[in-house]
């Protein structure tokens, strides 16, 4: 099933606050990298260079017209095929919930990566609380538009949830915003990330 | 293919096209030790070459192909090139924006020199005295060849299976002479089951009596058991199970019933055997030989310890890797390995892999994956050339 949530989603926004962490002529590996806007975007503005991975059929073309190197692979097979250390950011953006095994997943990006970026969408948004508690069902919205039993999100997180799993797994986060779908800011934001924020986007290192 | 169809009226095709020869006194020093003093490549060209010479396209042919890769020989539909879906106006490789050259490789059958020519020391067809010639050797042989049509450097060298192993090897021996390297259902090296078969096909020819040590030529036949049993074998290993299920199961032929004899029943059993047929009077067996020691021969790690990646450490070009799903002689583990090598050295490489119930056949295929990711990445290809 293609999962609605990818690059392709991602919104201007979030593409600028992803660049901006990125420093210029870095290697940047991107996972899930949709039709490879991203590292295009980070190709043409930070020039940075690297690989996208993707295992859609439909998405390969794509990223070889936008000019991207992808490489057609099961990310739940994990990065066993790429030597450790051997870029500056590994990103996961939008994919991390879809990931059977997530855990394994960020360990990998901290091996073959100095840096990982992961962007999620938070479970822990208020509509989302909100649909819970008033409707007893899992949400569905726009960012989670799937029912639960055919959903490719099977592991949805809150911001609280990966936070800790980073201290666990002896991650640092360096740096966290968290977003509102539509790009718009409110300082609920910045005050009470886990319940205005929609997506997140967190950068982290080893300690 | 038993089943390939002519195109549509209104497609535009190569039309009659006509292979050209080039001559090489200069002798060739082999891998083997061995050397010919001159030879001969017969070759194609589609398309024309630009002021600048930028767009030119080599096409690296595989095991039972060669220099006809599109277009027609003449009106009959059955002499279309080999890989006409892919190369031609409008296809993938475009003839409309690149110079395409395709070459019978030196051992080949198909006009350049090898067993079936003439030994100029003798005045006789070569046949087992043709000293074996390795993919290297073909390469240095195609070097020549681009130095004759005043090629400096090859806007993409493309090839499948065998044609990869080419490709492969220009992009590690003459990297400052391509741009972009097209490696599909290929490897890096043959794995020892692939070895293995390849020594079945050659103990079919060499153990058939009519073989002569090579030297049949001379007595006016040629081995025509081993080499259709040789290409049955292949055949099989071209194909996948389920396609072969798919396409012929346990089917009996234009019968109801097993009639407890030798004769072919089983419609793969005809298949195969149509296919051996209609091999054996378009190919020679000396050449299968060859070509099938060219193939087990091939491992350009082998000079670095076993290292892909060290010896890749030359490459400049950008690459593109494809495999399919269904290939188990040359699987998709194997273009990976040759993916994980080129990233390793940080060089631009995408990867596709193609889901396919073909098999190895695939590469010679239409599949619309495939054809997708080939138009968009030799459309970069002509933008690069372009600008």
């Amino acid at each position: 099933m293609a999962n609605k949530l990818n690059n392709a989603t991602l919104s201007r926004y979030d593409l600028q606050v992803i660049s901006d962490w990125i420093e210029p002529d870095s290697r940047v590996m991107d996972l899930g990298c949709g039709n490879g806007r991203l590292l295009q975007h980070l190709q043409q503005t930070k020039n940075a260079t690297g690989y996208g991975l993707e295992l859609n059929p439909e998405m390969i073309a794509q990223c070889i017209d936008n000019g991207v190197n992808v490489i057609q692979t099961n990310l739940d097979k994990g990065l066993s095929y790429f030597d450790s250390n051997s870029f500056d950011y590994v990103i996961l953006s939008l994919t991390l919930q879809a990931m059977r095994n997530p855990k394994t997943l960020l360990e990998e990006m901290l091996r073959v990566g100095q840096q990982g970026i992961v962007t999620f969408p938070n479970f822990a948004y208020w509509r989302n609380r909100l649909q819970v508690a008033l409707s007893g069902k899992m949400p569905v919205s726009d960012e989670l538009p799937y029912k639960w039993y055919d959903t490719p999100n099977i592991h949805l997180c809150t911001i609280r949830d990966f936070a800790k799993l980073c201290d666990q797994l002896g991650f640092t986060i360096d740096d966290s915003v968290a977003v509102h779908s539509t790009g718009q800011r409110h300082p609920g934001l910045r005050l009470m990330p886990n319940l205005f924020g929609e997506i997140a986007l967190c950068r982290f290192s080893k300690k | 293919m038993p089943d390939q169809q002519t195109p549509p009226a209104a497609e535009r095709s190569l039309g009659i096209v006509q292979p050209e020869v080039a001559h090489f006194d200069q002798a060739l020093d082999l891998e083997s030790g061995d050397q010919l003093k001159e030879y001969q490549l017969i070759y194609e060209t589609y398309g024309e070459l630009n002021d600048a010479g930028t767009n030119a396209v080599l096409i690296c042919h595989a095991l039972s192909s060669n220099h006809h890769a599109a277009g027609y020989h003449s009106e009959s539909e059955k002499s279309r090139g080999w890989w006409s879906l892919m190369i031609g106006p409008g296809r993938p490789i475009d003839t409309d924006k690149f110079f395409v050259v395709c070459c019978n490789n030196l051992g080949g059958c198909g006009g350049s020199s090898g067993p079936t020519t003439t030994n100029p020391d003798t005045g006789r067809p070569y046949g087992p005295d043709f000293p074996i010639v390795t993919v290297s050797d073909w390469v240095e042989a195609q070097v020549r060849l681009s130095d004759r049509l005043n090629i400096n450097s090859w806007a993409a060298i493309v090839g499948g299976s065998l044609g990869g192993m080419q490709v492969l090897e220009w992009s590690i021996q003459h990297p400052d002479r391509l741009q972009h390297a097209v490696i599909i259902a290929s490897a890096a090296k043959l794995t020892a089951q692939n070895i293995g078969f390849n020594d079945v096909a050659r103990q079919a020819i060499r153990t058939d009596p009519d073989f002569h040590v090579g030297n049949y030529y001379q007595h006016e036949t040629q081995p025509e058991r081993g080499l259709r049993i040789a290409r049955m074998l292949g055949h099989i290993t071209y194909l996948s199970d389920d396609m072969m299920a798919r396409k012929f199961g346990r089917n009996l032929r234009q019968k109801e019933r097993l009639d407890f004899q030798y004769n072919p029943e089983f419609e793969v059993e005809s298949y195969l055997r149509y296919q051996g047929e209609q091999f054996v009077h378009n190919f020679d067996a000396n050449t299968y030989l060859l070509m099938t020691k060219a193939l087990d021969y091939f491992d350009p790690a082998a000079r670095f310890d076993g290292s892909l990646a060290t010896a890749l450490t030359t490459a400049q070009a950008d690459f593109m890797v494809i495999s399919f799903s269904s290939d188990w002689r040359f699987a998709p583990e194997r273009s990976r390995e040759i993916v994980r090598a080129l990233h390793t050295n940080n060089l631009n490489v995408s990867y596709a892999e193609i889901e396919s119930p073909h098999g190895h056949d695939s590469f010679l295929l239409e599949i619309p994956d495939y054809f997708k990711v080939m138009h968009a990445y030799m459309d970069r290809v002509a933008n690069g050339c372009a600008g």
